[in-house]
């Protein structure tokens, strides 16, 4: 009954040249996908590409000590096992999140780093959103700076980008809005003061100046949830790795930012 | 019945056509209390919408300027379109301001209730009816 109303109100409103939107959202087609970097103002982008006043360098640069210290059990470095960053871990962070075989599932850099902790160090996993995992993310992921992000292609990987992408296009919480809602359908206009831009996540651990320091790419997805009104995640939750792991593959070819800056 | 704890009973309402004609609360709104209540960002308006108002640097852009609404439309009209937009476009982005069926994974600081009380909807419309350009 309601339905049959409804049809009847939407084609007068057709005919009235009121609805426009198309029902289905769509993806950005590769051509035209961007990165935030290209939305931001030209004095925030000089911040992000000068090393020297990126300050997310501060944490690159802590990464780099704690790299060389021993930890755990174990009593071994980062180093100890993977030599120079610089070669060992070029282009790691760029198929990042990827598949773990013992876990069967997709794990994010700071699990990974985490897991070597667990694993190889015999050491407690560092907290999430905490300065010591933050900067060894970044020093990780600086490794790949300016190489197109370029996901795990394992085939295990799968189910868990159709997860992600699901969750993307799912209109939830009090607000009743999808991710794609913002940022397949809006990503030219702004809310309130701020462009919406495309979601792309080539630029994680990134220093955002709202926050006034370094954060993961989850603490953004939190963040954007919040928004939505809808029921949040814990860091680490499998969730928020697969929407991880569906905006990488958004992200394919961009290149690596890490540290990016942000508004 | 006693509603259960927390939760926001809404009131009836009749549509007729693409409007409610009737005021929800039975009594017309306060248009200088909407005005104010349409500015708070936190009644996330004005993160979609901008509007004539010279003294708010950020407002939105992904809807309609707000001026002239009240010449475009009664009412009527604006009280469904804040009561349940989704009712004339689907695939609208304005989210439904009294409202609590159809919502998935509400935060639970928000759930079980609408995003504006039936007030806070009157005064609002009684502000956008005085928006005639
Ligand atoms: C109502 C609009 C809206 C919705 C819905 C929304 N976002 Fe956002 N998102 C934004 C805006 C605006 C920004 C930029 C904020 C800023 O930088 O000031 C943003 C930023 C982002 C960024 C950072 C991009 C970069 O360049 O670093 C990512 C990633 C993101 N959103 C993902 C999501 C995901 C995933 C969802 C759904 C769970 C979502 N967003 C839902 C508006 C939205
Ligand atoms: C005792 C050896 C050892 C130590 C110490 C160690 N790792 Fe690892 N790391 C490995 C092994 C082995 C792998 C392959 C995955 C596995 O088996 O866990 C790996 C994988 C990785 C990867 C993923 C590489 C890829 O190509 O996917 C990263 C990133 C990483 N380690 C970072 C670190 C960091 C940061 C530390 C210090 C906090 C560290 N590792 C300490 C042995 C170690
Ligand atoms: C997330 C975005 C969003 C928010 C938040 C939002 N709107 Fe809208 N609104 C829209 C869009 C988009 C339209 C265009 C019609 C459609 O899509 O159905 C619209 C249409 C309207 C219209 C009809 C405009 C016209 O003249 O055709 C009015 C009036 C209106 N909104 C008022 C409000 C008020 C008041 C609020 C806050 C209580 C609000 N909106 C919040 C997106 C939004």
């Amino acid at each position: 009954m309601k339905f049959a109303a409804t049809i009847v109100l939407a084609s007068l409103l057709i005919a009235a040249g009121i609805v426009a939107r198309p029902l289905i959202a769509t993806e950005i087609p590769q051509g035209e996908r961007r990165s935030g970097y290209s939305f931001m103002a030209p004095e925030t982008r000089a911040m992000q590409d000068d090393r020297t006043s990126n300050p997310g360098m501060l944490w690159v640069l802590d990464g780099e000590t704690l790299w060389k210290q021993k930890q755990g059990a174990a009593g071994k470095a980062c180093a100890d096992c993977h030599g120079d960053a610089s070669s060992s871990m070029k282009g790691v962070a760029a198929r990042y999140p990827a598949y773990d075989k013992p876990l069967g599932r997709p794990v994010n850099l700071e699990q990974r780093v985490n897991l070597c902790r667990v694993r190889h160090q015999e050491a407690e996993p560092l907290p999430y959103e905490k300065h010591d995992l933050l900067a060894l993310a970044a020093y990780v992921a600086e490794q790949s700076r300016g190489l197109p992000v370029a996901p795990d292609p394992a085939p295990e990987l799968e189910p868990f980008v159709t997860k992600g992408r699901d969750f993307f296009m799912h209109r939830q919480g009090q607000l009743n809005l999808g991710c794609t809602n913002c940022h397949d359908d809006n990503w030219d206009k702004h809310l309130a003061g701020s462009a919406v831009t495309q979601a792309m996540a080539n630029g994680y651990p990134m220093y955002r100046l709202e926050w006034q320091t370094l954060g993961s790419l989850q603490r953004r997805l939190r963040n954007c949830i919040n928004g939505m009104r809808a029921q949040n995640y814990n860091f680490g939750a499998p969730e928020l790795v697969e929407l991880e792991l569906y905006l990488m593959t958004r992200a394919r070819g961009m290149p690596v930012e890490t540290p990016a800056v942000r508004p | 019945l006693p509603c259960p704890a927390g939760a926001e009973e809404l009131r009836p309402y009749t549509v007729n056509g693409d409007a409610i004609a009737e005021s929800l609360t039975g009594a017309p709104g306060d248009a200088t209390r909407g005005r104010t209540l349409v500015l708070e960002r936190t009644n996330t308006c004005i993160l979609c919408h901008s509007g004539p108002f010279p003294e708010e640097k950020f407002q939105g852009d992904l809807a309609p300027n707000l001026a002239g609404s009240g010449g475009r439309w009664s009412a009527a009209q604006l009280r469904l379109r804040l009561v349940d937009a989704s009712r004339l476009n689907p695939a609208t982005i304005m989210p439904s301001y009294y409202r609590l069926d159809g919502l998935d994974r509400v935060a639970p600081n928000w759930r079980d209730k609408p995003i504006l009380s039936a007030e806070q909807i009157e005064d609002i419309v009684a502000y956008l009816a005085t928006l005639r350009e």
